[in-house]
């Protein structure tokens, strides 16, 4: 089955043989295509049933569990990479999950949704309600995600938990590699972004 | 999940599966021979001998872990979840449930007769490991012409069987299972230990462990040890919910009709379960096997073993491992632990704390979360590497 367009940007940033930590990792459908494709090896930790399900049916390791709990069963440089893919902004503790990742892996790939987006900004300026678009369905009172942010938003916090972005892949909103303006102005353009992410 | 009939009529079979000529080597080096053993099966062998699934039992199981012997109400210890259409289904698995070495139910132990002496061994069987359980396991399945499990499942001693049994043979299981398990019990986990053994081996009736021809074993020692034990097994929230502080009906009948009255006889209603659950334990327990396995299960401490981290970097098993969130006896850092040691490794591991108010006993009861768990690791296991 083909992976979402989002998920193949990131596991194309994933090196082979890698030691992989996914943080919220759903059905599992990325650390199957990791652990068959590219000979890495890792866990991930959910906490909706019907992802925990979705791994143990895939033979994908999973631990059931909460990211917000922190990750203090994980050693420090336990593994290679750490993935937070679409993961972020249903997080209620955004922060500890980036300095936790700092701890165990030297880098992390994290993917989010622009919040920033002209659409957005448009419905919010025009309409004054709160927007919702393809990647935020969900009105504000039953949405998981209550973390929202701007690609800049995120780059900063990315600066003050001491990581810093090697590589950033700009989304449009069918999820796959944007172009043209997004690139160019990500914060007003693009729909989201995958980051690649280092210690700094 | 224990819907739809379970098995039917099942039967105990028996293996001698050592003898004179070809002795069982245990971890010890000592000798042991002969060496029978009790099991069932369920299901069918595949044509290419890959379907089986292995239950290890627990400290006071035995064989029959599924169907009945003849009354459809008395079924075997893990009939939930071992049946067609049950989490180890047995229209898809061969599942084989051995009764451990040292045991009372058939295989042979304490109990058995010496052929040095023509008595019953007593405390002169050899001291056991877990490692020996599984050697014991092993050579069941090349009696019964399979080379490599599919899965092994096991809960509490079961699944410390099946993690020694991974460990030792890297490649050969294909995936295990282990409810409620420890790789190592803490000190309290033997101080019970430990209550439970004075407890047998100061009955006036112990005898050294040679009581079996007296007639009369140490049946107060091993009713207590097995009381004790089930305050371990239940978590305060259980027995609330079982018992509270309800009072026996006074006018019961009592179990000596003859004693006279006292303030101290059974009152509360949690008296009287487990006066009853140390009564039922004497017919069909052995006090020396009851002793063996609880020192055996002190003693397990696999991942303090020298090359174990080279033996785990071969491993190609996967892992699933399962803890109640109100189990005391094996909590859930028991099960943490083993995920930790293992992932650290690199070995493939799931892991999951289920909520379940019932304590250690939980992996013996239903539960929704608890049996599609098992359930779909198990189908898991069939796809992917």
């Amino acid at each position: 089955m083909a992976l979402r367009p989002d998920l193949e940007l990131v596991a194309g940033l994933v090196p082979e043989d890698s030691r992989v930590l996914d943080l919220g990792c759903g059905d599992g459908a990325l650390l199957e295509e990791l652990i068959t494709n590219r000979d890495c090896s890792g866990w991930g930790v959910e906490l909706s049933d019907d992802g925990f399900y979705g791994c143990l049916a895939r033979g994908v390791p999973v631990v059931k569990g909460d990211v917000d709990h922190g990750l203090e069963e994980v050693d420090d440089d336990e593994v290679d990479l750490v993935i937070l893919s679409e993961t972020i902004q249903a997080l209620r503790r955004p922060e500890l999950a980036l300095t936790e990742m700092r701890r165990v892996a030297q880098r992390g790939i994290v993917s989010l949704p622009n919040f920033g987006n002209w659409r957005l900004r448009i419905e919010l300026l025009t309409r004054g309600r709160m927007p919702s678009s393809r990647e935020l369905p969900n009105p504000w009172f039953s949405t998981p995600n209550i973390h929202l942010c701007t690609l800049t938003d995120f780059e900063s916090l990315v600066d003050h938990c001491g990581l810093r972005v090697i590589e950033r892949i700009e989304l449009d909103d069918t999820h796959g590699r944007a172009s043209g303006l997004a690139k160019l102005r990500p914060n007003l353009f693009a729909a989201g972004a995958v980051y690649l992410l280092e210690r700094a | 999940m224990a819907e739809g009939a379970g098995l039917g009529q099942v039967e105990t079979q028996r293996a001698v599966l050592f003898s004179e000529g070809d002795p069982l080597v245990l971890a010890s080096g000592r000798e042991l021979a002969p060496v029978e053993v009790a099991f069932e099966t369920y299901g069918t062998l595949s044509p290419e001998r890959d379907n089986v699934v292995v239950i290890c039992h627990a400290l006071t199981g035995d064989a029959h872990a599924a169907g009945h012997h003849g009354d459809p109400e008395r079924r075997g210890w893990w009939d939930n979840i071992i049946g067609p259409g049950r989490p180890v289904d047995t229209d898809k698995y061969f599942v084989v449930c051995p009764n451990l070495l040292g045991g009372c139910q058939g295989t042979t132990g304490p109990s058995s007769i010496d052929p040095r002496t023509g008595k019953p061994y007593g405390l002169r069987f050899p001291a056991i490991t877990v490692r020996d359980l599984v050697t014991v396991h092993r050579k069941l399945l090349a009696h019964l012409g399979v080379e490599k499990p599919h899965a092994v499942v096991g809960g509490s001693l079961g699944g410390m069987q099946a993690l020694q049994w991974a460990l030792d043979y890297p490649t050969e299981i294909g995936g295990v299972a282990l409810v409620c398990s420890t790789s190592r019990l803490t000190a309290q986990n033997i101080a019970f230990s430990a209550v439970a053994r004075e407890a047998i081996m100061r009955d006036p009736d112990f005898n050294g462990g040679d009581f079996y021809e007296s007639g009369k074993g140490p049946a107060l020692g091993l009713a207590l040890a097995r009381m004790t034990a089930h305050i371990t097994y239940l978590s305060e929230e259980a027995m609330r919910q079982k018992f509270g502080r309800r009072r026996q009906d006074p006018d019961a009948p009592k179990a000596d009709p003859d004693a006279p009255e006292s303030d101290f006889d059974v009152d509360f209603e949690v008296e009287s379960y487990l006066r009853h659950q140390g009564d039922v334990f004497l017919d069909r327990f052995d006090a020396n096997t009851y002793l063996y396995f609880s020192r055996l299960m002190d003693r397990f401490d696999p991942f303090s073993e020298p090359q174990v981290y080279e033996r785990m970097r071969e491993l190609t098993t996967r892992f699933l491992l399962v803890s109640f969130d109100t189990d005391w006896r094996f909590d859930t850092s028991h099960s943490q632990a083993i995920q930790r040691q293992l992932a650290r490794a690199g070995v493939p591991v799931s892991f999951r704390e289920i909520e379940s108010p019932w304590g250690h006993d939980s992996f013996l009861l239903d539960g929704e979360d608890y049996h599609r768990t098992v359930k779909t690791f198990l189908e898991g296991l069939e796809g992917g590497e």
